[in-house]
């Protein structure tokens, strides 16, 4: 039966009035957060474990290349591979030891990759080299994109795109905004909010170091309102050191506000032309994650070795915010949380509306790895599949105003053609038609498929 | 720790979901449904029961022949229940049980099954069943019998058990509906019993105030598109406001227009079904705008007193075209240079 709070649902939330008062983009779904499992427990930091792996492309663009060979000794936070063009980023070891292999390697994803394996020394303190803080006042934005580069930084909300590509910009192109994406749309993720709460000075300065390198007007931070704890010490602390170009902006909770293009319209009201990027209206985005490692390599020369991950979900026994060093096992992890439960069901990588379903333990965690979630029968569910009965609930859901259904159905007929007419390709997979689908159709998917066959046609 | 074998479910994203499901979405239209039966009971007495009874019972039947050999039985997403149900609501109640049974079959056999079963087909499969009965009895089909009144609820209108294709009695206390009042004896009725509902008609076609109040209720809920049944009241009223002002004598006022006849309840329950409505939200005003206008034709110039099912029957075969010429501007196609 049907109960009556959800008659009443949608009347209160026109009349609670803090829905509709807060900016937003159109569209989007709402789904349960399942973020109090997690979202009051402080950041720890993960035992160091025995092996790591350390695929050499996970970032987007070419892979990076090896600098060290295997029986290498290697020092915490050294360098191991190096960027392989451009659009590509160092690698550094996450721990003292050794070189194991240099061989392919399960990724989450479940290819195979060329990586690095390093075996901790069991002895060493794993401490840090003292560095002095490097001086970024005075570098030029070209040594500083250098710098970011060798750091190895990308963007750490999860589709790990080298930081320093959106800081070279063509001639004459000018940033007037600075977003920072502190939306943390996914549920069950409290990775980012942790990060803010606890380091809202590290995120402030990572911001201002980005804004006075790009010489642009202003930062906007934007967090949705179920981290109002985040957003008042962020407030706090832009009051305290008088950040007058730096803004933090509650925004209402939806998903997927933490795209970059829905927080651009969120936080702006503009609409990012299609086939054109933030950039060409003036505007950049990164997340809380990425302007905090700019913010520690800075100051303590601290590449980007590891990252906060939220583990969660009901098949972990103790669900934690962990700092895990960049190519940690999964496996190592979920002991540390206390295993897994018996009756373990699916584990996801990433959040639960875009997350990679992992088939191995032993993969390892990456730059983009922002969470580890274990379902057990509390949280999966396989949707018995009805036929589509053009409800439009999926149309209501997409925030590119896309039409799904139709979508996944031209995929049914591999009318890949016709799926591009009709804006496949702008899809951001975000998974919010999939969600809203009352006859379980896996909507978004049969676009994935689709967009990827346009691409192989191309 | 005992190492054990797990069986892990590897699944493409999303994982979590609304927890909508089709089935679901259908029991809330049909508990939406009880209502309007149930007041309907109360006018018309028991009579009316058995028709919606039989309708159903036809429609599950067909569900049943055609898909028993089906792995997944399409008899567990309520759909047949649900049309059948719609059927007998727009059915006179003093209609012989044995017709009400056949346009059960006729809805759901040529108006579902034979188009490929849910989500298929082109037309509201419950209207079909209805105009295939208009068109082969009209005699029964247009014999509405007055409210019961004193009777008492228990007692049967005369017509209920006849058998099959025997003369139908047409002696039975019958009332003529206020549209029939309004385009052969020119004459209208009050709009305020029309809005509580106690006048001649089929079921679902007599409380306008219960309509209203169902169908904000379902659209709070999400369960229905609010925008079909705005377009459809909304142009009705408009397109008669103006015949209105234009002769107030000849033309009924629109307050008597939206509530008379089966306006109200194929705005709720008909037209808004999604499987023949567009999929797109401009799709679904063209749609509404379109029916309210062939409505307003029909009934204010057409040979027949009441245009809906008409009208909807007509705009569902465009819906296909609607949506073609319908899709959503995509995000961030087709803006001026800054972006706005």
């Amino acid at each position: 039966m049907h109960s009556l709070s959800a008659i009443f649902q949608p009347i209160l939330a026109v009349l609670r009035g803090d829905e509709d008062v807060l900016p937003s983009f159109s569209h989007g779904v709402h789904p349960q957060e399942h973020r109090a499992q997690t979202e009051n427990l402080p950041i720890q930091r993960a035992p160091f474990g025995k092996t790591y792996i350390l695929p050499l492309g996970q970032h987007i663009g070419a892979p990076a290349k090896p600098v060290v060979a295997v029986g290498d000794k290697v020092e915490r936070g050294t360098l191991i591979a190096q960027a392989g063009a451009f659009v590509s980023t160092a690698l550094h070891a996450p721990v003292t030891g050794w070189v194991k292999a240099i061989e392919p390697r399960r990724i989450p994803s479940g290819q195979l990759q060329n990586a690095i394996e390093i075996e901790a020394d069991p002895y060493a303190s794993q401490r840090l080299p003292t560095k002095a803080a490097i001086p970024w006042q005075n570098l030029s934005l070209d040594d500083f994109i250098q710098h970011i580069q060798n750091a190895g930084i990308v963007g750490l909300g999860g589709a790990a795109f080298p930081s320093h590509v959106k800081y070279a910009l063509p001639d004459g192109v000018k940033i007037k905004t600075i977003i920072i994406n502190g939306a943390e749309c996914e549920p069950y993720l409290t990775n980012d909010h942790r990060l803010m709460l606890e380091r809202p000075e590290a995120t402030l300065q990572g911001a201002e170091i980005i804004r006075q390198k790009l010489q642009a007007d202003a930062v906007i931070i934007g967090v949705e309102l179920n981290k109002a704890h985040a957003l008042d010490a962020l407030n706090q602390v832009i009051k305290a050191h008088h950040y007058q170009h730096i803004t933090a902006k509650a925004l209402r909770v939806k998903y997927p506000q933490g795209a970059e293009k829905m927080l651009i319209k969120s936080l702006l009201d503009v609409e990012v032309p299609v086939n054109h990027i933030p950039r060409d209206i003036g505007v950049l985005v990164n997340n809380v994650g990425t302007a905090v490692a700019i913010a520690d390599y800075f100051e303590f020369g601290l590449p980007l070795i590891e990252r906060i991950v939220t583990v969660s979900g009901s098949g972990v026994s103790r669900p934690a915010n962990l700092i895990v060093p960049i190519g940690t096992r999964v496996r190592e992890l979920l002991d540390f949380c206390g295993g897994l439960t018996d009756n373990i069901k699916e584990i996801v990588m990433g959040g639960p509306m875009m997350g990679t379903p992992i088939t191995s333990l032993d993969v390892p965690i990456l730059k983009g790895s922002s969470g580890i979630l274990a379902f057990t029968a509390v949280e999966t569910h396989k949707p018995k599949e009805y036929a589509c009965i053009h409800c439009g609930r999926c149309l209501d859901a997409c925030p590119h105003f896309l039409n799904p259904a139709r979508l996944a159905k031209l995929a049914k007929y591999q009318a890949y053609g016709e799926m591009a007419k009709l804006h496949a390709m702008d899809c951001v997979e975000c998974g919010a038609c999939t969600f809203a689908c009352p006859s379980g159709i896996p909507i978004a998917h049969l676009i994935r498929v689709g967009k990827h066959e346009i691409r192989a046609k191309k | 720790m005992e190492k054990q074998k797990q069986k892990l479910i590897v699944q493409a994203a999303p994982y979590l979901s609304h927890g909508i499901t089709a089935p679901k979405a259908m029991l809330d239209i049909i508990y939406a449904l009880i209502p309007v039966a149930l007041l309907s009971v109360w006018f018309f007495g028991i009579s009316s029961l058995w028709v919606i009874i039989s309708a159903t019972l036809g429609g599950v039947l067909v569900e049943w022949l055609f898909n028993r050999e089906r792995a997944d039985n399409p008899l567990k997403d309520g759909s047949a229940i649900l049309t059948g149900l719609l059927l007998g609501l727009t059915l006179p109640a003093g209609l012989p049980l044995w017709m009400a049974f056949l346009g059960g079959v006729v809805a759901i056999g040529l108006g579902k099954t034979v188009w490929g079963g849910l989500g298929n087909n082109l037309f509201n499969p419950a209207l079909l069943g209805r105009a295939f009965l208009l068109g082969n009895f009209p005699i029964a089909m247009t014999t509405w019998p007055a409210p019961i009144g004193d009777a008492g609820i228990f007692s049967v209108y005369p017509s209920t058990f006849t058998w099959p294709f025997m003369q139908v009695a047409t002696d039975s206390v019958s009332g003529a509906t206020p549209l029939n009042l309004m385009k052969f004896q020119h004459q209208f009725t009050d709009v305020g019993s029309l809005f509580i509902g106690n006048v001649s008609g089929s079921y679902g076609e007599t409380s306008a105030l219960l309509l209203l109040v169902i169908g904000g209720v379902l659209i709070l809920r999400r369960s229905i598109d609010w925008r079909i049944p705005a377009a459809l009241l909304g142009s009705v009223f408009v397109l008669s406001l103006i015949f209105f002002m234009v002769d107030s004598r000849l033309y009924p006022n629109p307050f008597f227009m939206l509530f008379s006849g089966g306006l109200m309840f194929a705005a709720v329950f008909m037209a808004t079904d999604p499987v023949t409505s567009p999929l797109t939200p401009k799709g679904a005003w063209i749609f509404g705008i379109g029916m309210g206008a062939i409505t307003v034709l029909i009934r204010l110039f057409g040979g027949l007193p009441e245009g809906v099912m008409y009208a909807v029957l007509l705009m569902n075969a465009t819906v296909p075209l609607i949506d073609k010429i319908s899709q959503p501007r995509a995000f961030g196609h087709g803006l001026k240079k800054d972006g706005q």
